[in-house]
């Protein structure tokens, strides 16, 4: 089953003749409205009319993160604000956030792929899709809900939280997909269990779960629990949201990334250069179509590979693997992206805390768990238990306030954690994915 | 009439009090009366000592985190009622114990008791106004 089964089956052939010729016209809007770009295509000695195919793609300059940072909020927008209709926005390094724009158009384009992607995950117009990812800044929720729309089904905006309340509505009003993070998926199983409810007797068929890595493992855990088919989708902001690529059901083996948007590459993120088919790498997006905020060559920082093998499913498009890291000390913990340099500039900011400390991930009982350990010196250490706890207070307090990650603050012995060479280990991630 | 009290931090983990009773033992410095604060990440061990400065510097060098605070040894009437009535006149003045431990060692066939106060001038005054005897520093090291 497709939603568009014209441009998702577009033979090869076909399918990249309108990639160049999207790029070329991406490429021509963005010299012309983004200083950025202008400038960086010039200091790379290229214009956009010297790409006359495919492969001068990488002769472009590379766009990261650092660059729309360097632009907060509104640099890199290649159109006037009175045609942005919507702005998202993700967690940065410097607290401040990468904000993306969508005119009309984007958000058209943005809920037709979202509807394909229902469409290839097995969902269809007679659904009832419970939407749990979260609604707001945060693109998951609203994402998935206009996708979901314009498929035609029926969306219950529930959003995240209050699991007791969410496993009632799926129950009571037939939910037959549900939507959210994977982590999620599996608590809602365990509140199940408790509640004493058997998935088997509920309508879901279908789990769409991303804004997180996960594994096959977990696949299998969900599948069994919930009773459903778990479906892999992925997505990112500055990119679009969910719905860039995502498994089909038929196959469950790679995630159709829609190419008519969107042109991968997969390249060493060490050397820059582009990694041959089937091999590891960092994933490079750029979009062909977008005009609120459009990215050439974004590097995503997901770790991945590609394959433009056929699929049985009959889509043409490529498929990406499931994401099996990052390329930089990005952490996702419940769905939310956190740098460990974010959680050292809170520390620093609390009166007398060492920037000596050590972030422990772990997955207990299918949720994420953040251990935030700080080295207490003289200057904080005090002979009253209560002092202490309110310090260790005070960290989770203000990590949950800038951040909106719940984590737990331990104290620890001074020079404990451990230093090496000049750089400390920082992370120590014990999920098993 | 203050004592000096050291105070460690220790995580809980297995060893921790052995290692410090050990650097102790080593470096010739006799523990007079400890407390011991426990919370389910993290302890503060607070100690009397014959010598504050050598114990201070010896576990400072040995990586742990030490202060020193000032607390008061207050001779209490072994009788019932005893403690009773200290800590009536302290309520009286509104002066708040933040945690008070058992002094090994007894003064004049009173118990002895350290006591960690909030305002620790007000609650001297307060109790050597009421007769209560307060035992100083020095004489508490070596008892």
């Amino acid at each position: 089953m497709y939603y568009n089964e014209e441009f998702e089956t577009l033979p090869r052939p076909a399918l990249e003749a309108l990639q160049l010729k999207r790029l070329q016209a991406a490429l021509e809007r963005v010299y012309a409205h983004v200083p950025f770009y202008r400038n960086a295509f010039n200091t790379a000695g290229i214009k956009p009319g010297d790409v006359k195919s495919l492969n001068d793609l990488e002769r472009l300059p590379f766009t990261t993160k650092q660059n729309m940072r360097d632009s907060y909020p509104y640099g890199l927008f290649a159109v006037p604000m009175e045609e942005i209709v919507r702005i998202h926005a993700s967690s940065g390094t410097t607290g401040k956030p990468t904000v993306v724009g969508y005119t009309r158009k984007d958000i058209d384009v943005w809920s037709e792929l979202m509807a394909r992607s229902f469409v290839s995950a097995g969902a269809g117009k007679g659904d009832i899709i419970h939407n749990a990812y979260g609604y707001g800044l945060f693109t998951g929720g609203l994402g998935a809900h206009y996708g979901a729309e314009r498929l035609g089904a029926s969306v219950i905006p529930i959003s995240g939280g209050n699991t007791k309340r969410q496993i009632m509505i799926m129950q009571d009003f037939g939910s037959t997909v549900l939507t959210c993070t994977p982590s999620y998926a599996l608590f809602m199983a365990e509140e199940a269990k408790v509640e004493g409810i058997n998935f088997k007797d509920l309508r879901l068929k279908v789990g769409i779960f991303g804004a997180e890595p996960w594994s096959e493992a977990m696949r299998g855990e969900i599948e069994a629990k919930l009773n459903l088919d778990a479906i892999d989708i992925y997505g990112l902001s500055e990119i679009m949201g969910p719905g860039v690529a995502i498994e089909c059901i038929e196959a469950k083996c790679g995630l159709h990334i829609w190419e008519d948007h969107f042109i991968p590459e997969i390249i060493n993120p060490d050397t820059g250069q582009r990694v041959a088919e089937g091999e590891r790498g960092e994933l490079v997006i750029t979009t062909i179509t977008k005009q609120g905020i459009p990215l050439i060559r974004y590097r995503t920082r997901d770790i991945t590979s590609i394959t433009y093998e056929p699929c049985l499913c009959g889509r043409t498009h490529a498929r990406i693997s499931r994401m099996s890291g990052r390329s930089d000390d990005m952490l996702i913990i419940r769905g939310v992206n956190v740098f460990p340099s974010q959680i050292e500039a809170i520390l620093i900011g609390i009166e007398g805390v060492e920037p000596h400390y050590l972030l422990v991930v772990d997955r207990l009982e299918n949720l994420d768990t953040l251990e935030v350990h700080v080295e207490i010196d003289e200057q904080i250490f005090s002979d009253e238990v209560k002092i202490l706890q309110r310090l260790a207070k005070r960290i989770e307090k203000e990590i949950k306030d800038k951040l909106g990650i719940t984590c737990s603050a331990r104290l620890v012995e001074p020079k404990t954690i451990q230093r090496s060479e000049g750089k400390a280990t920082r992370v120590i991630d014990n999920r098993k994915l | 009439m203050k004592v000096e009290q050291i105070s460690i931090f220790i995580e809980n983990k297995s060893g921790r009090l052995a290692e410090i009773s050990r650097i102790l033992s080593e470096s010739g410095i006799n523990i007079r009366a400890l407390s011991l604060a426990d919370t389910s990440d993290f302890g503060i061990l607070r100690l009397i000592v014959n010598d504050v400065e050598k114990a201070k510097s010896v576990l400072k060098g040995c990586g742990f985190t030490v202060n020193k605070t000032e607390v008061v040894a207050v001779e209490v009437l072994d009788r019932p009622g005893g403690l009773s009535h200290i800590l009536n006149v302290l309520d009286s003045k509104h002066i708040n114990v933040e945690y008070m431990y058992a002094f090994g060692e007894r003064s004049g066939g009173n118990a002895v008791i350290v006591f960690r106060f909030d305002d620790t001038d007000k609650a001297i005054e307060t109790l050597t106004g009421s007769g209560v005897h307060i035992l100083e520093g020095e004489r508490l090291y070596s008892m």
